[in-house]
């Protein structure tokens, strides 16, 4: 499992790459990524400041992976989230899942998005044209994450 | 029993601090009876009691109002996330 919490960008092709390199047992490999648009709520975003708890942050990916793992035939995951400062059409986050079969790779993918954003102490903040302003929960993300609940 | 602070995202540019010790008085043992100690100091506090669905961790762990408190926790409070 490999979980980061990083300033500089990441290569969705060689995670992917790297996540089964060496392996046969591997059988699908899924992906996710985020990316800074360049409007939200209606206002133009010029950049986009991402906030974080370091310590919790990477403890509560780890968390989230490992709960993955519980759920579905996991064999390998990476999470990857930027923060500091970032402007639209920058990465944002990436999560990569690598199972024997698609099932279990791209319903353990979902879900690990779902967590993260309702769970990973990250916070984004935009510059726009009426000025800075946090982001605020949006209620969607809460009932994608409370689809998992079983 | 001393206990560490901690303020994130649009909490922590409300209090203009993201960090603080604090010796904590007779009657505070827990988080919500933190949350109220500290937002009665009043003024920019008051962000502690109006931030719409405010969280809380304790030593890196979510959290809640009823989590007692010992010596040495790191406590953070925040606004829900918003990440990915």
């Amino acid at each position: 499992m490999k979980v980061s919490v990083q300033t500089e960008d990441f290569d969705l092709g060689a995670e992917c790459v790297a996540i089964a390199r060496g392996r046969t047992d591997i059988g699908a490999v899924t992906s996710f990524v985020g990316l800074v648009r360049d409007a939200n709520d209606g206002a133009g975003v010029a950049k986009m400041t991402l906030e974080h708890y370091p310590g919790m942050t990477e403890k509560s990916l780890t968390e989230i992976v490992e709960q993955a793992r519980g759920r579905w035939e996991v064999l390998d995951a990476t999470v990857i989230h930027r923060v500091g400062e970032l402007k639209p059409g920058d990465n944002i986050v990436l999560v990569v899942v690598a199972s024997a079969h698609r099932g279990d790779a791209l319903k353990a993918c979902e879900f690990i998005m779902d967590y993260l954003k309702t769970r990973a102490p990250f916070w984004k903040k935009e510059e726009t044209s009426e000025g800075g302003r946090w982001v605020g929960a949006r209620e969607s993300d809460d009932e994608s994450a409370a689809r998992w609940k079983t | 029993m001393n206990v560490k602070i901690l303020y994130f995202a649009g909490l922590r540019e409300a209090l203009g601090q993201s960090a603080e010790q604090l010796a904590l008085p007779a009657g505070v043992g827990s988080v919500g009876q933190l949350h109220d100690h500290l937002a009665a100091r009043g003024g920019a506090w008051q962000a502690l009691a109006t931030t719409k669905n405010l969280r809380v961790a304790v030593n890196q762990e979510m959290a809640s109002m009823q989590t007692p408190l010992q010596d040495g926790d790191e406590i953070a409070f925040f606004p829900p996330v918003t990440g990915g």
